[in-house]
Formats: structure tokens, sequence, C-alpha cells
């Protein structure tokens, strides 16, 4: 197999200054294939999925690196060329399912517009297609949903129909930026076996930001862990719940909460363990700035 | 049925307000200094001329008995004869009112456009210096009132560069052919392209001068909330799936971000039609506000009670239609 998105040396800083929020990124995700990125809030997991979609906000900017997407490199690419190859490819499932729909149209339309307007398909096919993906996300009564507006489903709802459309197009890259993090625990776990499910018959690639471990053990093949913009150990779930390499990660498994021992679990990460992995950043910060 | 009811609340408040409103302009114009008798009869009068007229027009009773008599006209259709015109009330106002509903409209339709287009400029080129120029212009159109702004185009067009013409609805040499009042609807529906060019050169400065100050607040507000909008998640996961920015702007954003803006045209539109009081006045255009100072130099009593309660009328309208578009256009409320 290929790999389907190639990540190398992807830093990113805020517009004007030295310091950077991305720090020599480099992974790669197979099709098929489902890579975790987990690490604290602030470790620039989500910064990654924004920076392949091309939806960065406007004070970061990409200062170096490259994003190879279906083999195109998108920094290279014309900015209309790389939205249109983005949009035809890959998809993103939001984090917040209640903010995440337009609140004065309707659910169809949402679904459907990436396929008639940038995929050029007719409005009947997209609507039969739109009617085949909320029946695979399980959801019941497609048309009457098909004619809702968001603010007539539930968050769980909500998701699933985000879902349906972030698969509408056949992609071969989803990236999930924390898509259960807003749910309540019962209609979490549904949602991640239905991402899982929709992952596994599409084949396709995708990215699982979370802060969650429990999660990456059940949907994830490999993960990287980020702290301070930083990858730090790169490893596959098996390996990784074995016994992570790196300090770092190893404090942040025995810091999830783990449900057979509530109370023994809730451990902050050790500080010395911090003071350790932000020295290392800045080490490879120095090794950075000598080499560029 | 639920429709229903709210509709006929909301007639029953419109009349309440509109009670209100004769009640007030009633009283505060009676207790004003300022006799119309007194303005109607040449010097000289004898104090039996000023006893028969004030007997003529009721005004020798007390006021709240000329209230109910005025009232009880008004409620049949009557509003009373104008005293400086001596003419019935509420022909005379129907008469102005098209040109001031014309002028208002077209001033309504101009601070849209350019309120809209400069918002819509300014978050397309957001944090540049089109966007500074945008804000500048914003606070130019704002800080300099309707009046001035008027004054400031009779000088530029009508002055320096007369382009447009500065006084009157339309040229007095021009026969016309028109059935109703509303000339600049009459003319195209008669396809008279000729006085409509007049017309709209007549009415392109007055108008012009209402719509800046409103394009201004227009242009500052959808900014405003055009880029808040632009930072939601649904927008952005809308650029995610290949739209360009200027139809994100356009299709995901505006439609929700118009809706603050929608409620403040209803409230500054209203402000607008006051604000043609004074701008007819300086451009001597024949409408409803040019008659309204009339009435008040003429203390002509009738007459400005009539050109009020029409105002008032007008804006109860206008609210109306403000709340009706509102819910059309925020699925949210449609079933609240």
């Amino acid at each position: 197999m290929t790999a389907f998105l190639t990540v190398t040396n992807l830093s990113a800083a805020l517009h004007g200054y030295e310091q950077r929020v991305l720090r020599s990124v480099s992974f790669s995700i197979d099709t098929g294939e489902v890579l975790g990125l987990v690490g604290e809030s602030g470790a620039g997991k989500s910064m990654i999925g924004k920076a392949i979609l091309g939806i960065l906000p406007s004070a970061i900017e990409i200062i170096e690196g490259e994003i190879l997407l279906d083999g195109q490199d998108l920094e290279k690419m014309k900015p209309a060329d790389r939205r249109r190859l983005i949009g035809a490819t890959a998809a993103l499932i939001p984090q917040d399912p209640l903010t995440a729909l337009n609140p004065s149209r309707r659910i169809e339309p949402q679904i459907t517009n990436r396929l008639v307007d940038i995929l050029g398909w007719t409005k009947a096919d997209a609507r039969v297609r739109a009617l085949e993906l909320l029946n695979e996300v399980h959801i019941d009564n497609p048309e009457r949903v098909m004619a809702s507006y968001p603010h007539e489903l539930s968050g769980g709802m909500r998701q699933r129909v985000l879902i349906a459309s972030a698969f509408a197009a056949n992609p071969k890259l989803v990236i999930a930026d924390e898509p259960t993090t807003a749910l309540d625990v019962t209609v979490q776990k549904q949602i991640l076996r239905l991402i899982r499910e929709l992952q596994a018959r599409h084949a396709t690639a995708m990215v699982f930001v979370t802060h969650d471990l429990g999660v990456v053990s059940k949907i994830c093949q490999r993960l990287s862990v980020l702290y301070g913009g930083k990858i730090v150990e790169n490893s596959s779930v098996a390996e990784f719940f074995d016994g992570p390499k790196h300090a770092y990660s190893r404090a942040l498994l025995a810091a999830t909460p783990k449900y057979t021992d509530p109370e023994a679990s809730l451990l902050p990460v050790d500080e010395a363990v911090i003071e350790a992995a932000a020295a290392e950043v800045l080490a490879a910060d120095r090794e950075w700035r000598h080499g560029g | 049925m639920k429709l229903l009811r709210a509709t006929l609340l909301r007639l029953l408040t419109m009349s309440v307000t509109l009670i209100g409103v004769a009640v007030v302009v009633f009283f505060v114009i009676r207790v004003v200094p300022g006799n119309p008798i007194a303005m109607m009869l040449p010097p000289g009068a004898t104090e039996d001329d000023v006893a028969r007229l004030t007997a003529l027009y009721g005004l020798d009773k007390s006021i709240v008995e000329q209230f109910v008599i005025w009232l009880g006209g008004v409620l049949q259709g009557d509003f009373g004869t104008s005293i400086s015109l001596r003419q019935p009330v509420m022909p005379l106002v129907l008469g102005r009112l098209p040109a001031t509903l014309e002028l208002a409209i077209f001033a309504l339709v101009i601070a849209v456009i350019v309120g809209g287009a400069l918002a819509l400029t300014g978050v397309r080129h957001r944090e540049t210096r089109t966007e500074t120029a945008v804000d500048v212009a914003n606070g130019v159109g704002l800080s300099i009132p309707d009046f001035l702004w008027a004054l400031i185009l009779i000088v530029l067009f009508g002055v320096l560069m007369p382009i447009f013409h500065i006084s009157g609805r339309i040229s007095p040499s021009l026969d016309l052919p028109f059935v109703t009042q509303f000339y600049v609807f009459e003319s195209v529906a008669r396809l008279r392209f000729d006085l409509w060019w007049d017309l709209l050169k007549h009415m392109f400065m007055p108008a012009l001068a209402l719509a800046i100050p409103l394009a201004a607040i227009i242009s500052q507000l959808l900014k405003q909330s055009l880029k808040e909008t632009m930072h939601l998640d649904y927008v952005t996961l809308s650029r995610t799936k290949g739209y360009s920015e200027n139809h994100v702007i356009l299709s995901e954003a505006l439609p929700n971000a118009m809706l603050p803006t929608l409620t403040l045209i209803g409230v500054q539109f209203t402000f607008l039609i006051g604000g043609t009081v004074i701008i007819e006045r300086l451009f001597s255009y024949e409408g409803l506000g040019n008659m309204a100072i009339d009435a008040v130099i003429n203390r002509d009593l009738p007459l400005i009670q009539g050109i009020v309660i029409v105002f008032a009328l007008l804006f109860t309208i206008i609210n109306l239609l403000v709340d009706m578009m509102y819910a059309v256009l925020n699925p949210r409320l449609r079933h609240a």
C-alpha cells in the first residue's frame, strides 16, 4: 500500500513570530489506516488537521515542510486547485456538532452541496446518495431529517449528519477532529462505532485527533504523541499500550482514567516529565535554528 | 389558529400605538404656544372676526371636547379640514405621501446596496488596507448627519458640477400623464423613461443624503457580524468542501450574519423617514415632510395631526414588515 497522505517536516508559526507552534512534524498514513494524534490541549493536534485541510486561522502560517495529498504537494499548488483537490478527496468530521451545521439551511443541502457544487453531480443523484448515507449512519427517518433544520435535531443526530456529510463524496482521507468530545458518554460510544464502521467499509485513511487514549485503543492502528507541537513518539497502538517508549507518553498513559479504578488513576502528569519534554522541545528548536 | 391569534394581537397593539400617538400629538400641539386663527386673519381684524373664525374651527370648545369631536371624525375617516389650505386633510396627506415613500424607498435601496457592498468588500479583504478604507468610509458616513450631506451634495453636484437637479420633484416644464402620485413607479409602468430619468435626477441627491449615514451603519454592523460568522465552525467546514472564499461569504456566512442588520435597518428606516422632513425642505421636494413643516409654521392643527398619524401608521407597518421578514429568514423563529 502507498501512503495517501505524507507530512514531512511541517512547521508552522504565528504570523511574524519566530516561535513555532508546529515543530517539524512528520508522519504518513496509508489508505485504510487510522492514525491517532494525541496530546494535551494546546499540543497542536487539531492544528495539524487544519494545516492539511487548509483551514489554519489567518494568524498562523506554514513556514516550512511538505504535505503530500494523493501524491500532490499542497503547498506548491495554486490556492483554487488545492481547494478543489481537498474538497474532492478529503473531509472533516468536526468537533462540535452543535456549531458545525449552518442554522439557516436545511440538512439536505448541507450534505449534498459538495457533491453538486464541487463534484458536478445532479441534484437527484446527490439526493439519492444523501438518503443512502443517512441510512448508513443509522438515521431512521432520513427523508424527514433531510427536510429539517439543525435546531430540530439532537447533538447525536447532528453528528451523524456531519459524518454522513463527510463520507458523502467517498473521501480517501477523513480528518476527525475530536468528533466525540462534545457529546455525552452514551452517544460517544455509538458515534465512535459508527465512524469506525464507515472508515472500514470505505477503506478511508483517517487522522483521528483526540486526547482520549481509550478512544485511540479502539479505533486507531498507529498513533503519534504530541507535546508542544512536536511529535515525541510514533508507534503502533499495540506497541504503545504494551509500553510507550517515551517518558512523556508513559506519563500520559498513566494519567488516563481507568474505569476499573477511577479514584487511583486521576493523577496529573509528573512535573519532572513535563519539564523534560519541554526541554526536549527547546533543544529541537535550537537544532532547527542551526540547521535552517 | 396560532397565526391568526398572533396577527390579531399584532393589529391590536398597532391600534393602541396609533391611539396613543393621536392623544399625545393632539394635546401637545395645543399646549405649544401659537394661534392658528391669528395666522389666518390680516392685521387689524376685529375681536368679532377672531371669535367667529375660532368658533368655525371648533377651537372655542375645551380641549377634551375638541379631541372627542376630532377622534369621532377620524374613526369615520374624516381627519378634519386644513386651516391653512382650506381643504380636507386626508386627501392632502395622501397626495403627498407617495412622493415621500418613493424618496425613502430609493434612499433605502441606495443604503442597502452601498452598505452591503462596503461590508462584503471589507470582509472579503479583511485585515488588509481595503478593510481599513471601508472603516474610514463608515466613520465619515456616520459622523456627518444627513442634512449636512445634503448641503455638501448641493455644493458638489448642484453648483460645482451641476449634474443633478437641486430643487423639486420633477421639472415643471414637463407634461405629466400620471394618474397616481407614485411618479417613479408609474413612469416605469408607462415606459416613459424620459420622465423616469428626470425624476431620478431630482431624487438622487436627497435620497443619497438620506442614504449615506444609513449605508455607513449597515456597512459597519454587517461587516462586524460577517467577521464573527466567518470564524464559526460551519463556515470553516464549508471551506474544507472546496468552496471559494466568495462563495463561503455569500452563501454560508451572509444569510446568518444579515439577521441583526435586518432588525437595525427596520429601526433606522423609520429614522430615515423622519429625516425626510428636513431633507425635503432643503431640496424643495414636494413630499409629506415639506408639508409638515409648512403645517407647523402655519399652526395648522388638523393637518399636523393628520401627517403625524400617517407617519405613525407608516412606522408601525414597517416594524410589522421587518418582524415578518425576520421570521421568514430565521428558521429558528418560525415555530415560536
